[in-house]
């Protein structure tokens, strides 16, 4: 891996198991694989990626819907294990979790802020650290207090943004998350992600929105039925992918 | 000669990546469990006390259904039911909410990366925190019915650790089963049951005409667990036999856990 490399993607396939019938439990498991009826529908959802980002790259991932950009992401954070092919990282991967997914919701603001950190792989004393600066960028006061049941969806976004960028990451993962909260907010995580970019944040950022894929991202990847057709300047690959939508 | 080398080298190395991962997501771990037990009382009005009710009602009810209406057991006959029944629901307890574990947090799964088998883990840590503090009754109970303590009670630690060592090992094996088979749940209830049954809870198992079958309680390694903690509780030495065969049985459900778990995580998320 090249000195300024946080990411090597390298012929990354991945192959889905399609069942025909969905078999999920003991009885119909049984009686189907002793009548060999047990079959499979190959799906490769990925084939063949490769790409590289060094530091403070911003990489744009556009495609139409099942084009793969979600399945790359995944594997890209760890979550899923590419069938073929190599992903090599330097540094700490964090996806933003939309409207805060990881979030256990008996638990109050407060407790979720030490759980997810924890679950991002960040030491108690970390959060401890930066436990302030988290709480006012979410500006929720008091309902830190409050269990996250209670929540708005805006104040799940604003805690789960909020966390997911005091915490320094090194690759930072948006899969198109940008879009929650009221407007004040996007303009204000939009303005968090800008300082992150000069402090050298590598970002992925998947999007339908091609305006905010070229306003944040200075690279970008064109998807294709899982195949990468396009690698280059955001500027080009934005160009093909409107020229596709438009054909 | 060569290639020996390079297997062990191999187990090292993976080894040294699992045991470096595990540090790093230490902090989790300990959440994870402080989580568990902190929810499982925030909204039940006794809370923690449960914890040492439940054991003590369960008790007294068995005490006056075996003890007083079909005249078993003897003076320490509540004691007797009571280290029966509290190793039991742990047992229970814990392999219960292993088996569900993937499923209930198929969110985060689905989301963040973090080893899987800390989900499972963590299930069955908190459940053997709330077993510790349940002995609490235990030991008043046995203040109440004037046992005395030997040097035997410290021998305690050993069917104790094989209990956690069976449990983890049992509950890895269920958790990674009921991700693809919805219905082990169901299955898993009534395997329990008669496990149960053949713990001789409140029960002695020289009072059954079993003649030669009584092998049959053997294969069930939580009964030879109960039968060793019963051992140090009342000032006797372990059974020998009790226990190699319940070592025995832990460290494979414990490895066959492992090794299955390990197999089959990287299609958990397909079936969540």
């Amino acid at each position: 891996m090249k000195k300024n490399e946080v990411l090597k993607v390298e012929n990354v396939s991945m192959k889905f198991n399609l069942m025909e019938k969905k078999v999920d439990n003991l009885k119909e498991y049984v009686i189907k694989a002793i009548k060999r009826e047990l079959r499979y529908q190959e799906f490769w959802a990925l084939r063949d990626i490769s790409f590289s980002l060094n530091k403070g790259d911003r990489l744009g991932i556009l495609g139409l819907n099942g084009a793969g950009k979600s399945t790359l992401l995944k594997i890209i954070a760890g979550v899923l294990k590419a069938t073929e092919g190599e992903i090599t990282i330097k540094g700490k991967v964090v996806p933003l979790l939309e409207l805060g997914a990881g979030f256990d919701l008996q638990y109050t603001g407060a407790e979720n802020i030490y759980l997810y950190g924890a679950v991002l792989g960040y030491s108690k004393e970390f959060i401890e650290e930066k436990y302030d600066e988290i709480l006012e960028f979410s500006e929720l006061g008091d309902f830190i207090d409050v269990p996250v049941k209670n929540y708005s969806s805006g104040m799940k976004a604003r805690l789960g943004f909020s966390i997911a960028t005091i915490v320094e990451p090194d690759i930072l993962i948006l899969d198109e998350v940008l879009s929650v909260g009221d407007a004040k907010f996007r303009r204000k995580s939009e303005k968090k992600i800008m300082t992150m970019f000069e402090k050298g944040v590598t970002v992925l950022f998947v999007s339908h929105s091609i305006d905010q894929v070229q306003r944040l991202c200075d690279r970008s990847i064109l998807l294709e039925h899982g195949r990468m057709i396009a690698n280059g300047s955001t500027d080009e690959v934005s160009k093909i992918y409107e020229d596709k939508i438009n054909s | 000669m060569n290639r020996a080398c390079e297997g062990v080298a191999g187990m090292e190395v993976i080894v040294d990546r699992v045991w470096n991962n595990f540090k790093k997501y230490r902090f989790l771990l300990a959440e994870l469990v402080k989580k568990d037990i902190k929810l499982k009382y925030r909204r039940s009005y006794l809370g923690i006390l449960w914890t040492l009710l439940e054991p003590l009602l369960t008790t007294a009810v068995l005490t006056f259904v075996f003890g007083n209406l079909l005249g078993k057991g003897g003076r320490t006959y509540p004691v007797y039911i009571l280290t029966g029944r509290l190793l039991y629901t742990f047992f229970s307890n814990s392999t219960k909410a292993a088996m569900k574990s993937i499923r209930k947090n198929s969110g985060m799964i689905k989301k963040v990366y973090v080893p899987k088998y800390i989900y499972p883990l963590s299930t069955v840590l908190s459940n053997y925190v709330i077993f510790l503090i349940s002995m609490i009754i235990l030991f008043f109970a046995t203040i109440v019915f004037d046992i005395e303590p030997t040097w035997h009670l410290f021998q305690s630690v050993i069917p104790l650790s094989l209990l956690l060592v069976l449990s983890l090992g049992v509950g890895l094996i269920l958790s990674t089963m009921a991700v693809f088979f919805r219905d082990l749940e169901y299955l898993w209830t009534v395997l329990l049951m008669l496990i149960m049954y053949t713990c001789a809870i409140f029960y002695h198992v020289s009072d059954l005409k079993l003649g030669n079958r009584i092998w049959l309680f053997k294969l069930n390694p939580l009964y030879l667990i109960i039968v060793n903690f019963r051992n140090s509780m009342f000032g006797n030495p372990l059974d020998m036999e009790a226990l190699v065969l319940s070592a025995i049985y832990s460290f494979a459900a414990l490895i066959f856990g492992v090794v299955l778990f390990y197999k089959e995580q990287d299609k958990f998320i397909m079936n969540i």
